[in-house]
């Protein structure tokens, strides 16, 4: 509890800086691994890699509310659905490039996250993990009567041709994913080491205590809805280029909503790359699968893997290393 | 939309049939997530195993549906104890109860659901009792037996629980935990064995409304995610404790799909049921019967 | 790993080619050549799964019967899948990998429209010939030159949807005057019905009900209410498996004493699971199909077939009568086999010149591709159940439960109707 606001801090614990180098560094570094192999390497791997940081971001996106705060989001397909269907309107409208489309996909999803937030957020937080499922539901309905998006019938989006200095447009799609997954993970660490972070946690362990020794909860578990719709819209943008045809069911996919809360709990919510960690853990073994094993059993392993962790280890992969280490020091 | 009494009174006696089914998927969520605040987001996938289990055990061994709910019913009462015990150790004890417990919950969702799809095949299962296959006419209602019997025995179930919760001791202790947990002590009741037959009691009440689900309509495995709004939905209108409250919310709600098929394009119908669950939320979150 | 026709079987046949290297089975297991790898993602889970696996089971017959004729240019035939678990964003990694690093020889699609446009961008980069299974109108907008699609909707299949449909319906005297249109908010559905309002005009038919259904609809009989209401003389429904039982079941219930002609296109009624959960209240109902046992649909081979597959199936737990997709995927591969034997080669060029040349004689009967690779003459069967008997399935096997209607050149009985009096 001495960690509710920076002035209570004991200046003795210095935090780490809230804008971290390592991750930029590193995201840079992929991105001219991409860059450098993405022409020589068969499809398949840009393409797995692509679905691996697309969870990345939405379980980076989901940990920000659902780690930080406590408070569950289950409707993570509609967020992402949301994305995808900005990108589509937009495509409609005018030829928009996609890093505009991500940004207007992030605004939208964003302010609907607000405005579920705002409604429910007084309420205790599994009120709002069941608004959630519900807005999902809704936001089906409109896109299955929306006709201008193509409605029921679904959308067509042609990928464009390979753009300069890019191979081939899923590789343009890989860095644009990789980019987006580095800011997402550089906003979740900047809000971990934040007053932000703390105030979440304050909130996640005792809401009223927190409330009474100053947090402004409200306003935080805004922030927090809000970049959590963000970043899970803007993971959605992009899809429609991916698959090339979206219809509803594609777009409010569950395999998407499964993986948003399955991920970060089996990497571990407490730290920033937990989640990363769970969403390459599980997204590989999931596309591994997909081509091994490739059957219904696949899913089977991610609800078995879900309970196994979060009955046993329910700290996930991070709490078990930090365990490990514990005992070794 | 040409607008007749013929069409408005049989869409309000399909909403009430269909409300008396919604009642018997609801009454679980209402004791479960209502008064034990376990969030059983699984429910409905055991719902959909009882509708299997029920399809297997007329197909097998030529059992009435209705009687085998009964059967399947006594055994998912003793799961559930089980279920809950489980629970109770891995999530409540340690008290970190509401993101694991939901997670944990959304597993087993998955386990059950993909379980059946390894073993029944994703086809859609259907139980077509020749008894019900008649449609009486009370004047210009019709009510066909098919969705009337689902929604008198879901109606019966729910007037059942609610006896039992306010005539019996083990019922009043439930209905005190609900309340206040340390109050159940006072009263001289275990509070950890009163919940767990009370989660026994909504595991039960699963099982029968899946049997009651294949009655009315085709089922395939993954089915009991269209139930999972839908019955929290009812729960959080009706109030989250009360089951007379349960009852109006699914009845409310049956009717208010109904209507919107019959009178305003059935397209616009799930809007209709999960914007009345926003709004619930957002500005009256007692629900509908709370203070 | 890979998954191939059958791990446990390849094994054996693989010990056996080592253990009578010399002796007389498959010529390939001496050339030491390596196999004729066709690929493919299809849904073994998820919704698509039931139609899906019963044309892997038949496509794996085709296999079998190929190899046992000595295979593909003197190679083994191998069948390289994978389910895409219904799940259209698994689809453009599966053909990646395929192609570049399973190296498979030809691609294959999987089961239904998003499937198939899923791949599309990546076996369009890679020029391979594309034969596709049940993909509506899924060429438009691309306009691959190498793609050809196996369900006979013909090149234009929002029109063709329902053109035989009203054409049956306007042999009936006296004529009707109006029409129902009702169907699920999903792809197939909003495509059949924006065919049907068309045709209906031009038919001179009044729409008198126009509406769509959310999916995972429960109750249907208030929409049957709402629409018998306006008194329609036939109606029109498009509609996915759930939603076509449910609103069989909701028109028993109801009753539609007035109209004349029930049915449309509703998915699943082609499936044994459906047909035998609603047995007798079939009757009358005017349905879409693609093949019924009918003896003017006794194309050469289909029958032994058909043995064959129910043999497996049943064994497998897969649809038990194999009509609705299991043959057109069994035609399918005859289609690239005998263009790989005709042009000697696995070349995807010659392949796609040959198959866009050539009129092919398959157990599904006549194919000849036109216009965007779809069939050139389109062949939507309408079917009218007719004498069906409580719910036993083995009575869909024979001649006379679903007696076509349209095309003239498949027609094997007559529309009864009303539909009141075709129920019985």
């Amino acid at each position: 509890m001495t960690a509710l606001s920076p002035s209570l801090s004991p200046p003795a614990r210095r935090l780490p800086k809230p804008f971290s180098w390592p991750v930029l560094v590193a995201g840079l570094a992929i991105v001219a691994v991409e860059m450098t192999l993405g022409a020589q390497v068969s499809e398949y791997y840009l393409l797995l890699a692509y679905i691996i940081l697309q969870y990345v971001v939405l379980s980076t996106g989901w940990n920000i509310l659902g780690g930080y705060a406590g408070y569950v989001n289950f409707g993570t397909a509609g967020f992402f659905a949301v994305g995808c269907y900005t990108t589509i309107a937009l495509e409609k409208l005018a030829a928009v490039p996609l890093p505009l489309a991500i940004l207007a996909a992030g605004v939208v999803a964003g302010l609907i996250g607000l405005g579920t937030g705002y409604l429910t957020l007084r309420l205790r937080g599994v009120f709002f993990s069941i608004a959630t499922l519900a807005l999902a539901v809704v936001l089906q309905t409109l896109i299955v009567n929306w006709s201008f998006v193509g409605g029921s019938r679904g959308a067509y989006v042609m990928r464009p041709d390979a753009i300069a200095p890019f191979a081939s447009y899923v590789q343009y799609l890989l860095v644009v994913m990789t980019v987006l997954a580095m800011v997402a993970v550089l906003a979740a660490i900047a809000i971990e080491r934040s007053w932000i972070g703390m105030g979440l946690a304050a909130i996640r362990d005792d809401e009223l205590a927190a409330e009474a020794s100053g947090v402004p909860g409200l306003r935080l578990k805004l922030l927090a809805t809000t970049l959590c719709g963000a970043f899970m819209g803007m993971a959605g943008a992009p899809f429609p280029y991916f698959i090339t045809y979206v219809d509803p069911p594609s777009a409010f996919s569950l395999a998407i909503a499964v993986n948003a809360i399955a991920m970060p709990l089996i990497g571990g919510t407490a730290t920033w790359w937990g989640p990363v960690l769970g969403a390459v853990l599980l997204g590989f073994t999931q596309q591994v699968l997909t081509v091994t094993i490739s059957s219904a059993a696949n899913l089977l392993i991610v609800g078995i893997l879900l309970v196994v962790f979060v009955t046993v280890a329910p700290t996930g992969v991070v709490g078990i290393t930090r365990a490990w280490r514990g005992r070794r020091a | 939309m040409n607008f007749s009494w013929d069409l408005l009174l049989n869409a309000v006696t399909s909403g009430i049939m269909l409300g008396g089914f919604y009642a018997a998927v609801a009454v679980g969520i209402t004791i479960a997530f209502g008064m034990l605040d376990i969030v059983n987001i699984a429910h409905p996938a055991f719902m959909v195993l009882g509708a299997f289990l029920a399809f297997l055990s007329i197909n097998t061994l030529g059992i009435d549906p209705f009687l085998s709910a009964l059967g399947f019913a006594a055994i998912a009462f003793v799961f559930g104890r089980y279920f809950y015990r489980a629970y109770y150790h891995f999530f409540e004890r340690r008290g970190d109860d509401s993101l694991q417990g939901l997670a944990f919950f959304f597993g087993i969702m998955f386990i059950v659901e993909i379980s059946l799809v390894l073993i029944f095949g994703v086809d859609y299962r259907l139980i077509d009792l020749p008894y019900l296959a008649t449609t009486y006419e009370i004047g210009i209602v019709q009510i066909p037996l098919r969705l009337a019997a689902p929604c008198l025995a879901g109606v019966a179930m729910l007037v059942a629980i609610q006896f039992y919760l306010s005539r019996t001791f083990t019922g009043r202790a439930i209905l005190a935990v609900a309340q206040d947990l340390e109050a159940v002590r006072f009263v001289g009741a275990d509070p950890i064995r009163t919940k767990e037959i009370a989660f026994g009691i909504a595991m039960a009440s699963a099982i029968v409304a899946g049997v009651l689900l294949i009655i009315i309509q085709s089922v395939e495995p993954s089915i009991g995610r269209e139930f999972i709004g839908r019955a929290f939905a009812i729960c959080v209108l009706g109030g989250m404790t009360s089951l007379p409250g349960t009852l109006l919310a699914a009845m409310i709600l049956g009717i208010a799909e109904t209507m919107t098929s019959t009178f305003f394009g059935p397209s616009w119908s799930p809007a209709v049921a999960f914007g009345l669950l926003l709004l619930t939320l957002a500005f009256k979150p007692s629900g509908l019967l709370g203070r | 790993m890979e998954f191939t026709t059958r791990v446990s079987r390849r094994a054996v046949m693989a010990g056996m080619a080592a253990g009578f290297a010399a002796s007389s089975i498959p010529a390939f297991g001496q050339s030491g050549q390596p196999p004729v790898r066709i690929g493919m993602g299809i849904a073994l889970s998820g919704g698509l799964a039931a139609f899906g696996k019963s044309a892997l089971l038949a496509m794996q017959i085709w296999a079998e019967d190929q190899n046992a004729k000595g295979g593909l240019l003197g190679r083994k035939v191998e069948l390289v899948y994978y389910d895409d678990q219904s799940n259209p964003a698994t689809v453009p990694g599966i053909y990646a990998k395929l192609i570049d690093v399973d190296k498979v020889d030809l691609v294959i699609s999987g089961y239904a429209t998003n499937q198939i446009v899923a791949a599309m961008p990546t076996v369009m980069q890679k020029k391979k010939v594309f034969l596709t299974l049940f993909g509506l109108a899924a060429n438009d907008k691309f306009n691959y030159d190498r793609y050809f699609q196996m369900q006979p909707n013909g090149p234009d299949a929002q029109a063709e949807f329902s053109k035989g449909f009203l054409q049956t319906a306007m042999t009936m005297n006296p004529k009707p005057q109006t029409i129902a249109l009702v169907g699920g908010d999903a792809e197939f559905p909003a495509i059949a019905l924006a065919g049907a309002r068309d045709n209906a005009k031009a038919l001179g038919l009044k729409v008198v009900f126009d509406r769509t259904y959310p999916p995972n609809t429960i109750e249907f009989a208030s929409v049957v209410r709402a629409m018998k209401a306006t008194n329609p003389d036939i109606v029109f429904v498009a509609s996915y498996p759930p939603d076509s039982a449910g609103m069989v079941r909701a028109v028993r219930e109801v009753g539609l004493d007035t109209v004349k002609m029930f049915g449309g296109g509703m998915i699943g009624l082609q499936s044994a699971a459906l047909k035998s959960q609603l047995g007798a209240s079939l009757n009358g109902v005017v349905a879409y199909d693609l093949y019924a046992p009918e003896s003017t649909m006794k194309f050469p081979g289909v029958e032994d077939f058909l043995v064959r597959y129910r043999k497996e199936a049943d064994k497998q737990g897969v649809d038990p009568l194999g009509f609705y997709i299991a043959p057109l995927a069994y035609a399918e591969l005859q289609i690239l086999g005998q263009a790989v034997e005709a042009t000697k080669s696995l070349d995807d060029a010659k392949l796609a010149d040959y198959i866009k040349a050539t009129a092919f004689k398959t157990i599904a009967g006549d194919i000849k591709f036109g216009k965007r690779g779809e069939w050139a003459e389109p062949r939507i069967l309408w079917v009218q159940y007719q004498g069906v008997a409580g719910n036993d399935i083995a009575q869909f096997k024979e001649a006379g439960k679903q007696v076509i209607l349209y095309p003239d050149t498949f027609k094997s009985g007559t529309l009864k109707y009303p539909f009141s009096a075709a129920s019985k």
